[in-house]
């Protein structure tokens, strides 16, 4: 019989195989957090060893260093079709953090994005949110269309029941494709353990702290931790009862700062 | 740590009764809150100088927090203690009923929370029924806000009774009743105080008590083919199991195709050397065939013994979700697992009024209204019953872009076992895509005889149900096909000719297409008839020509008798009325109405569904 982690794997198997069906032009994002690399690895899975679409890093320059070691290793490894993009104007303009969290995520992670879709044409951007990670998440379709201007209408969104997903739409429009949606931090990292999913060193417990989400250098904190295995970070986690983004400081500046975000555009 | 799935619980009912409230109660009182998140919200509603709300645990949107409703559904995780459950907030309003049954279609087991103070409303019961539909059959009750009666018992049995009653209409039993206030945190965890009359579980007891959807490996196999892929030497046939399992060496046979072959190889992905033998319902597989047949998206893989059914015409109870109302006639897309067809609404038998569970007769089926229907598909559609296999027994129906109702199939209308669908379009299978024969209704009268009248309601009232119908009629000719014709006696044979063959190209499309000419002599019509006797209906609009003249609409004949109008039928021309013509019609003394009732009733006998199926079987 199939456990939770077969029909979770199962269920996001058949997700990244409808997107490749139904969709013109698709890709997908890998932020080289532990989540995307478990959505990678679930495409290997699901397409037979192939990736048969492009890879995408937006790359705001202030990522940790050993992620995008990490990456440029994986991505030979793995023989990806990796495409990396940024807002150098932006950079350029010298946006950072200083300019204010959330502007600074507008203005590298969402609009380096846009920049990047709108560069070739992708009717599909493939990425690995939770519902688990906080309340907008929470209210995520599966399928989920994004205007012209990329923008998400959390008050209109299509009705998607029995696994029959909305892929039809006016010209212009894109959609985001969640295969992780259902699954829990939890769920990821007991996974990672199951198959033995490489993640970049930064999550495991170094002089009594630990990554436990990755974002950019500035705005990720480290938590005080001592699980520097895979399995130590299962069993963390079976206890814990803060939340994973407790670290991340650009979801606290307002009580809508993160869904503004992410109507916008952002992941 | 427990690896089994969780139970899957949707929380429905009327809007503002307390689903979303009892739903952030339940998780904190069980521990599944992150640390700080109630204290977090609290500042929250401060920051909006209101009371503290439960609520805002899932109701995560700020338009949800600034109107205090629940838009769109969301889900989270908890654990019971004795199990992990996912708990599913749906929205109570009407305006998001299509996010209810988002959060409530994948759901094993439903908890329906009804205002203790209100009682029993319109979206309690419009849920229950549609919780039903959805084929969910655990269904516990909340009677929330009991604060609100002052935990009257007596008001608790009413509510209690009023809700059974409903339910039981639908055959459905609630597991338990249990009176909470939720934002009180009563009999919500623990049993409260405040009900020393009730005796039942507490909310998360009655929640322990549901048990998981039975599993579908022992049904028949049903694999539809999600695609086909072909990035190496091998062709692999991919798709998730549905029901049943699968091992390497089965005949597989691909409905509505028919074609078959053995399973060779169940693939695993480079990388991974385990050879995989069996998989089973649920799996997400690739499977390498025997045999190089073709196969595609849609088809529905399955043992031989054990067919799903294969017909043109299924009977469905569907919700329909669209803003413009559902119709009679209306072109649609039906998604079925992983297939396609383009159905049409060929008759709606029934709309039911899910506030007194009555139903009645309509043309239309409006927003957020339950009807059955019967759906017509171009091509053979491979699927179970609701009842037999839901996995297979469900749909989705799109319109241009848009999802716009869902509905389950009842039965097959037209089930046979055509395994073999040739790749040619015969006249049989257009006659059972549209769900008539095709044909020529000739009619033949004088001028004023009502022929061009009759003509045009008829057509429109067989379009209305559902037919491919199309007339041909003196203005629609003269103007193209024929402008090179006069009226002469040889123009006029030529006319009938051209207008003969075009109508029997048009019926042999499948088409029934009705003709509206004088066409006055019997030889001409005869020919027309030699095209194709079998599809060939002379019928005769014998209106006499002292009526006609006495009718006289475009005055016509006063010109003729003054001689201002030549060769004019039935006074400078013969008219050869028709010596066996397959249906005559007097109209005199009749509306045009019961003359088309006639007509209608005969071609309905001759072309319509039962001509079909004699035909064919
Ligand atoms: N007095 C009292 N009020 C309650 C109770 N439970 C919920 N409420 C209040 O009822 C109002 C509506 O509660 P919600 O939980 O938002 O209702 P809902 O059913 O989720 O509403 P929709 O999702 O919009 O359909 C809120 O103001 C709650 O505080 C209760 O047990 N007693
Ligand atoms: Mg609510």
């Amino acid at each position: 019989m199939m456990n939770d982690l077969d029909q979770l794997e199962a269920q996001s198997i058949y997700i990244l195989r409808e997107a490749f069906n139904r969709l013109d032009k698709i890709a997908m994002l890998w932020s080289i957090g532990k989540d995307s690399n478990v959505m990678l690895w679930l495409a290997r899975k699901a397409f037979f060893g192939h990736v048969p679409f492009p890879v995408l890093h937006v790359d705001t320059s202030y990522k940790i260093p050993e992620m995008i070691e990490f990456r440029d290793r994986v991505a030979t490894e793995w023989n990806l079709p990796l495409i990396i993009g940024q807002n150098k104007a932006a950079l350029a303009a010298g946006m950072s953090p200083e300019q204010g969290r959330v502007t600074c995520c507008s203005a590298l992670k969402t609009e380096g994005l846009k920049a990047l879709l709108a560069e070739h044409g992708y009717t599909g951007v493939i990425a690995g949110i939770r519902r688990d990670e906080e309340g907008t998440r929470a209210k995520e379709r599966v399928f989920s269309p994004r205007n012209d201007t990329n923008e998400w209408d959390v008050r209109d969104q299509p009705p998607e029941f029995w696994d029959q997903f909305k892929t039809d739409f006016a010209p212009g429009t894109h959609l985001r494709i969640h295969p992780l949606l259902a699954w829990t931090e939890l769920d990821v990292w007991r996974y990672i353990a199951r198959e033995g999913i490489p993640v970049v060193d930064l999550y495991f417990a170094k002089n009594g702290r630990r990554y436990r989400s990755l974002g950019c250098a500035p705005c990720t904190g480290s938590i005080a931790s001592t699980a520097s295995t895979v399995d130590e970070i299962v069993e963390e986690l079976e206890t814990t009862k803060t939340s994973e983004r407790a670290g991340r400081a650009q979801d606290r500046e307002s009580e809508d700062a993160f869904e503004r975000l992410r109507a916008a555009g952002y992941m | 740590m427990s690896n089994t799935s969780p139970l899957k619980i949707v929380v429905v009912g009327h809007v503002d009764h307390g689903k979303s409230t009892l739903v952030g109660r339940v998780l904190h009182e069980t521990g599944a809150l992150p640390e700080g998140k109630v204290e977090y919200l609290k500042e929250v509603c401060d920051k909006r100088g209101m009371p503290f709300e439960w609520a805002f645990v899932m109701d995560a949107l700020q338009a949800e927090r600034d109107q205090g409703i629940t838009i769109d559904t969301s889900q989270l995780r908890f654990h019971t203690g004795n199990r992990p459950v996912l708990i599913i907030d749906a929205p109570g309003h009407k305006e998001f009923l299509k996010n209810m049954i988002t959060g409530a279609a994948s759901a094993e087991a439903a908890l329906l929370v009804i205002d203790a103070d209100e009682g029993v409303q319109e979206q309690s019961r419009r849920h229950g029924y549609l919780l039903h539909l959805l084929g969910l059959t655990q269904i516990a009750v909340a009677v929330n806000k009991m604060d609100l009666v002052e935990w009257s018992e007596s008001r608790f049995h009413e509510v209690e009774a009023e809700i059974r009653a409903y339910l039981g209409g639908i055959g459905v039993i609630p597991t338990h009743v249990v009176p909470v206030s939720a934002r009180g945190g009563d009999n919500i965890a623990t049993a409260s105080t405040k009900s020393p009359w009730y005796q039942g579980p507490s909310v998360i007891g009655a929640l322990d008590g549901f048990s998981a959807a039975a599993s579908v490996t022992d049904l028949g196999l049903r694999l539809p083919v999600q695609d086909v892929y072909k990035f190496d030497h091998r062709r692999i046939i991919a798709g998730r199991i549905e029901s049943g399992r699968i091992k390497v060496g089965d005949r597989l046979v691909f409905s509505p195709s028919g074609k078959s072959a053995r399973i060779a190889s169940i693939e695993g992905w480079a990388g991974s050397d385990i050879s995989v033998v069996t998989a089973h319902a649920g799996q997400s597989v690739g499977v390498t065939l025997d045999e190089p047949i073709f196969v595609e998206r849609g088809q529905v893989a399955h043992l031989a013994e054990g067919a799903p059914a294969l017909a043109h015409e299924i009977r469905a109870r569907v919700f329909w979700l669209g803003r413009d109302p559902l119709a009679l006639g209306d072109r649609l897309k039906l998604k079925l697992a992983t297939a396609e067809y383009h159905v049409e609404v060929a008759a709606i038998e029934r709309v039911i009024d899910v506030e007194d569970l009555g139903s009645h007769q309509g043309a239309q089926v409006g927003r957020n209204a339950v009807a059955e229907v019967v759906l017509r598909s171009r091509g053979a559609m491979a699927f179970d019953s609701f009842g037999d296999n839901a996995r297979l027994g469900r749909f989705v129906l799109v319109h241009g872009y848009d999802i716009v109702g869902g509905g389950i199939i009842a039965q097959a209308l037209d089930n046979r076992n055509i395994f073999q669908v040739d790749h040619q379009v015969t006249t049989e299978s257009r006659a059972r895509a549209n769900g008539h024969k095709g044909g020529v209704l000739w009619l033949t009268g004088l001028s004023g005889a009502g022929k061009s009248t009759i003509a045009m309601e008829l057509e429109k009232r067989l379009f209305q149900k559902g037919w491919q119908i199309n007339v041909l009629d003196g203005d629609n000719v003269r103007h193209g096909l024929c402008s090179d014709l006069g009226f002469s006696h040889e123009d006029r044979t030529e006319n009938i000719r051209r207008v003969g063959e075009a109508a029997h190209l048009f019926a042999r499309a499948g088409m029934l297409v009705i003709t509206a000419f004088i066409s006055p002599y019997r030889a001409d019509r005869d020919r027309v008839r030699s095209i194709d006797p079998q599809a060939f209906h002379e019928i005769h609009i014998a209106t006499d020509l002292e009526e006609c003249e006495r009718r006289d609409p475009k005055g016509l004949y006063r010109k003729a008798r003054k001689g201002e109008i030549a060769d004019f039928t039935g006074i400078s021309a013969p008219y050869e009325a028709p010596e066996n013509p397959e249906l005559a019609l007097n109209t005199d003394g009749k509306s045009v109405e019961e003359t088309v009732s006639e007509l209608v009733a005969y071609v309905e006998a001759e072309f319509g569904r039962n001509a079909v199926e004699s035909r064919s079987a």
